[in-house]
């Protein structure tokens, strides 16, 4: 090793000549552009860019040269060193692309295997459907009644207008609750929440009701003795049937498209009057665009009102129910009751968890 | 109700020829008016050369099994026509019909010239049956003399281009259960003439018939007597009578009973016909009385109830009024003399008396809805003239018309209501006109500036009671369809409730799981309390039961969503399914031990807050479940290796899904409690209270429902559990954790839940988290003991936790253990 030179002496270094780096330069290049994979390349990395290297080894030559020349000499030095780091540093990338691409590769598998380890869940299309003509209600500003299933008749019929002994109330093949006169009746519509809302809830009542409801049907193809209603009231100030139609047809645009409307039909129900029968326009019908049968509606009967203490000759209201299952039929194609009814899996499952 | 066209045009000046409506016309004007049209029936159609033919010669064919006749015709052209016929019911002179060679009869019967007995038949002579106008096989249609000429259409004659409308009424809407009715309604759509049946002027008559005493006049109106006599009983009606009872769907049975049925269409009143020669004395009218028997015309022995209405002879009673005839009075094949019934009834006491003896004939029907009290005189009028038409024979004088119908009131209204109901402006005049189409009497007036019409509603409208009833008379004849579309302003809602949220976020969290929803259904039979193993005090024995359901045995509600989900697994296993989890949210019925009295507080005005509280107190509770079973494996075998089977374990995780779902962690405790495996079932706690239970089901329930061996289920009652609105945030530590395990060894009877607890009660404040993840019995421990290995993880809410600190939390958590569990330390 060469000690300080003290003395303003040029003296020639030989390790730091502009060839002898050159050439140092170029054995790493060459050396690293050799190595064939990343471990070859670490192994030869000490040999040009280690303590012992070359360059680091000249390094110390430094201070051998006299004052003056050991900044150009370092300047030399320095600039040799990056052009081997870099030489180093490019070839380091190329192994590691090199590397990547054939290890993942190898471990590369068949991403198509199945992977159904974890049972796939559903639910049923008329709880969907149920909650979503909810959500269609609920956003105009309506809430969501309740009322129980096994109900007094009082509410199911009495309070709706229904006199006892009428025609009306076998219309509605009830299931009765022992004993005889109990007062009970599975509730045979989702309207006795209608007497209830009115009871309960200060005016104005905008309220849709989706529910369970009971007749004593048998079960076939069209029938089932157990189904879902939607019901829907609004008592208020100076509503009209106008209001009737708009709100039902703001429905039908909602659950059908925007081309859907409504057309009214006179008919009868002991709770409203006027009393009408919706049908929907249904684009997506079976055999062409064309009206569909869709529940009843009407003005509420100021029987009812009174019934429940509002004054008719000042609030008015209209009330409108429809079939879940009937419209889930006509709407997604259903072709026998049954399928809802009878919870085989398969059937369900191909609705996921919306209608 | 089916109305043949032909006869609704008897009573409305319809437009014939090119403008004359189709059927599908006619059907939607009812359908506009607010009659549900079911069915449109169109006849069988005769093709070919059907014409009226006059009788000229009658040639008597002899040396035949039968009587055979030849028959020169006059069918309008110029040679006459020879046909063989074997009817015998006409004479020289009678109009015919004529099928010519060429004719196809319904039932695709070809008509052709042909040799039979010796002659050629040149066409047939044709019978009500042959085209199918009836049943009538026993002879050949005889029109009624100078109906038409020889060379006429006979089709046209006979009306075989009819068809026949099915409607279905509405309650509301009796009056038209008659052609009287309908033929107004079709009037008033299109705006023709109509002249209304129902407003015959009757003839005066002196006397009263037979006497009668109306001795409840609440349940019986009116009741109107005439009679004849010398009719022939042998005698048919005629057949263009019997073909409209057949369009309408009733069946021809005698003269006597046809006329009173086509009376019933023709009107809307029913009518009753007794043998007036079985009857003696005057006649009662009152409620029967108890103990009194009636044999009815079905031959039935009926056991009466003082709330029926009976017609009463001096014997005791004749006819279960208004719903069906007494036996001993009927009409028999010597009946000459005949007593016509037309009464009013109280339409609520004939609905009580049809459904009490399961008679709902097509009498009741009308007088349920309401009969108009002004049709008795001109029902029995037009009867007793049709009878001795037909039958022969002379109107007896008297007429017996006893009984006052209630009064009505008028109803007043503004005469603008009906637009403001609609929320449009009708033409001015449309109230008094579209009311006065009706029948309604209305009178104009007012004070104040408001102008009312005070409306009188014509007899046949009982429905018509108030304004509202008036308004959708006006509404509906304007047309539903002009009245416009509308939103109200939107109301200020506020959304879901907490309750409905957490139902809906439960259900989408169970789905997401892997379970499939399924609606139970709510019937049970006591026989599935059995297979499940109940006691006979169990609660969820004690059901509300069903007066009429529709599979006797299953006549209970559900006290619980188990068995309604098992049938759905035992349906889709036996439908090759191994693998199931199923899952289902409903209320079920709880009925207290005790029934409670139902109220009526009446519906005249708001009942107290006291009536609503009593009335839905006497209803059960019916709290809202959540149930899952689950069958098979829960992850089956594959590629990656084997599968898993469903455990109870599973279902204890659903329960607790369910739990942590609604924002409440469950507490688990050990529970035997059928229907579940005695010692693989988890009672669920909250805060100390049962709200559900989860395990592996009992072998014996398994084996006595057919369910898949190991089926498992859970049930929580969501009512019971609160709902946890506005859930309070953590502290989130920003420091780091210190882990520390430990293994305890205990007796195998310690519950793995109860040792955990004891842990974080010991560990104290700086213990964030307790994981069991080791349970382990074997060598290595002694009999009857097992070692549960638990992850601790502590953590300072403002510093970071020294080991020291830690440490010192953890042996504080195992004292609590050796102290309250006897655990030792796992070295």
């Amino acid at each position: 090793m060469s000690g300080s030179n003290e003395a303003y002496d040029p003296k020639q270094v030989a390790a730091l000549t502009s060839e002898a780096l050159a050439q140092a330069v170029e054995d790493a290049e060459k050396a690293f552009a050799q190595a064939r994979d990343l471990e070859e390349l670490a192994a030869v990395k000490p040999v040009h860019l280690g303590d012992r290297s070359p360059l680091l080894t000249a390094r110390r030559e430094i201070g051998a040269l006299p004052p003056k020349a050991r900044a150009e000499a370092g300047k030399r030095l320095n600039h040799s060193r990056t052009a081997m780091q870099s030489a180093f540093d490019q070839r380091r990338a190329a192994l590691h692309v090199e590397r990547d691409s054939r290890t993942l590769r190898e471990e590369a598998v068949d991403v198509t295997l199945p992977w159904d380890r974890v049972p796939v869940g559903a639910r049923h299309p008329i709880t969907a459907l149920c909650e979503r003509i909810a959500d269609v209600f609920v956003a105009m500003g309506y809430e969501v009644a309740e009322g129980p299933e096994l109900e007094a008749e009082w509410f199911n019929f009495d309070a709706l207008n229904f006199p006892k002994d009428h025609p009306a109330r076998t219309m509605q093949d009830s299931f009765y609750v022992a004993p005889e006169g109990s007062g009970m009746v599975l509730r045979t519509h989702t309207s006795p929440v209608q007497i209830r809302a009115l009871l309960e809830r200060e005016l104005p009542v905008y309220v849709v009701c989706p529910g369970r409801t009971f007749r004593t049907d048998a079960l076939d193809a069209t029938h089932t003795p157990v189904f879902h209603q939607i019901e829907g009231l609004a008592v208020d100030k100076g509503l009209t049937m106008a209001h009737l139609k708009g709100t039902l047809d703001a429905f039908a645009r909602a659950m059908f498209g925007d081309t859907s409307r409504i057309r009214l039909r006179p008919s009868f129900f002991p709770f409203t009057e006027p009393s009408a029968e919706p049908d929907v326009w249904f684009p997506e019908k079976k055999g062409g665009p064309g009206w569909v049968e869709w529940g009843g509606c009407g003005m509420v009967n100021p029987n009812v009102l009174r019934a429940c203490g509002i004054d008719p000759d000042v609030y008015s209201g209209f009330a409108f129910g429809m079939g879940i299952e009937r419209t889930l039929m006509f709407r997604n194609g259903i072709a026998d009751m049954r399928d809802m009814v009878e919870g085989d899996v398969r059937f369900t499952c191909a609705f996921g968890t919306e209608a | 109700m089916r109305i043949p066209v032909s006869w609704l045009r008897d009573h409305v000046a319809l437009p014939e020829g090119n403008d004359a409506p189709t059927v599908a016309e006619i059907a939607d004007a009812f359908v506009r008016a607010g009659l549900e049209v079911e069915e449109v029936h169109h006849l069988d159609l005769v093709s070919g050369p059907l014409v009226v033919a006059r009788v000229r010669e009658i040639e008597e064919l002899i040396g035949f099994a039968k009587p055979i006749r030849y028959c020169l015709l006059d069918d309008g052209e110029p040679a006459p026509r020879g046909v063989v016929c074997g009817a015998t019911n006409f004479v020289v002179g009678d109009l015919v019909v004529l099928a010519r060679p060429g004719t196809v009869l319904p039932g695709d019967v070809a008509i052709a010239a042909r040799t039979a007995y010796g002659r050629t038949s040149d066409g047939m002579i044709c019978s009500a049956a042959e085209l199918r106008l009836g049943d009538d096989h026993t002879g050949i249609i005889v029109l009624t003399v100078d109906s038409a000429a020889p060379g006429d259409d006979a089709a046209e004659v006979l009306g075989l281009d009819d068809a026949v409308i099915e409607l279905a009424i509405t309650p509301d809407r009796g009056y038209c259960l008659s052609a009287r009715g309908l033929a107004r309604e079709l009037a008033i759509a299109f705006d023709v003439d109509y002249v209304d049946p129902g407003l015959r002027e009757v003839p005066q008559v002196d006397g009263v018939s037979r006497p009668v005493r109306i001795e409840d006049e609440q349940g019986c109106h009116r009741f109107l007597v005439r009679q004849v006599s010398g009719v022939d009983p042998t005698v048919g009606s005629p057949w263009w009578m019997r073909r409209r009872l057949q369009l309408a769907g009733m069946r021809p049975i005698s003269l006597a009973v046809d006329v009173t049925n086509y009376v019933m269409l023709e009107l809307g009143q029913p009518m009753h016909a007794f043998d007036a020669t079985k009857l003696d004395g005057d006649l009662v009218v009152r409620r029967a009385t108890e103990g009194e028997k009636l044999t009815t015309l079905d031959g039935v022995c009926r056991e009466l109830d003082p709330d029926d209405m009976v017609i009463c002879d001096s014997a005791g009673p004749v006819s279960l009024a208004a719903v069906m005839g007494g036996e001993s009075t009927e009409i028999g094949p010597q009946t000459t003399r005949l007593l016509l019934e037309a009464a009013t009834w109280d339409p609520a006491s004939v609905a009580r008396a049809a459904r009490r003896h399961k008679l709902p004939s097509e009498a009741a029907r009308r007088f349920e809805r309401g009969v108009d009290p002004a049709l008795p005189p001109i029902a029995a009028e037009l009867a007793a003239t049709l009878l001795i038409r037909y039958g022969g024979g002379e109107i007896l004088p008297g007429r017996t018309d006893v009984g006052t119908p209630p009064a009505r009131l008028p109803v007043v209204m503004p005469i603008e209501l009906p637009d403001r109901v609609a929320g449009r402006t009708y033409e001015r005049g449309a109230t008094v006109r579209r009311l006065s189409q009706i029948g309604c009497t209305v009178q104009v007036g007012g004070a104040n500036g408001t102008t009312t019409v005070t409306v009188a509603p014509p007899s046949w409208r009982p429905d018509l009671a108030q304004p509202a009833d008036l308004v959708e008379e006006v509404l509906r004849l304007e047309g539903y369809d002009t009245i416009p579309s509308e939103l109200p302003p939107a109301p200020p809602g506020r959304g879901f409730t907490a309750a409905q949220r957490r139902r809906r976020t439960i259900s989408r969290a169970l789905a997401g799981a892997g379970y499939v929803e399924v609606l139970p259904s709510p019937f049970v039979s006591a026989s599935t309390w059995d297979a499940f193993g109940l006691t006979e005090d169990d609660p969820r024995r004690r059901t509300a039961v069903l007066l009429n359901p529709l599979e006797s045995d299953r006549d209970q509600l559900a006290t619980t969503l188990l068995p309604g989900l098992l049938e759905a697994l035992v349906r889709n296993v036996a439908r090759g399914r191994r693998d199931v989890a199923l899952y289902g949210m409903a209320p079920v019925v709880q009925p207290p031990a005790d029934a409670v009295v139902m109220p009526d507080p009446g519906v005249l005005d708001r009942p107290t807050d006291a009536e609503v509280a009593a009335l839905i107190g006497a209803l059960p509770a019916q709290p809202l479940h959540v149930c899952a079973v689950l069958a098979g494996q829960w992850e089956p075998h594959g590629w990656w290796g084997p599968g898993r089977t469903v455990t109870w374990a599973d279902a204890v995780q659903v329960a607790r899904l369910v739990g942590r779902t609604a924002g409440v962690e469950l507490e688990v405790r050990a529970v035997a409690m059928p229907p579940w495996h005695p010692g693989r079932c988890a009672e669920l706690q909250f805060d100390g209270h049962p709200v559900g239970h989860a395990g592996e089901l009992h072998p014996a329930v398994v084996e006595a429902m057919g369910l898949p061996p190991r089926t498992c289920a859970m049930e929580l009652d969501l009512d019971a559990l609160p709902l946890t609105d506005r859930r309070p945030a953590p502290v989130v530590s920003p420091y780091p954790p210190v882990l520390q395990d430990v293994a305890l060894v205990v007796d195998v009877t310690v519950p793995a839940a109860e040792l955990t607890t004891t842990l974080r009660r010991g560990a104290g404040e700086l213990l964030e988290d307790v994981r069991l993840f080791d349970v382990y019995t074997g060598d290595q421990v002694a009999a009857g003991k097992r070692s549960l290995a638990f992850a601790l993880r502590f953590r300072a809410p403002d510093r970071t936790l020294t080991v020291a600190e830690a440490t010192a939390a953890r042996d504080a958590a195992v004292a609590a253990a050796v102290e309250t569990h006897r655990a030792t330390l796992r070295s």
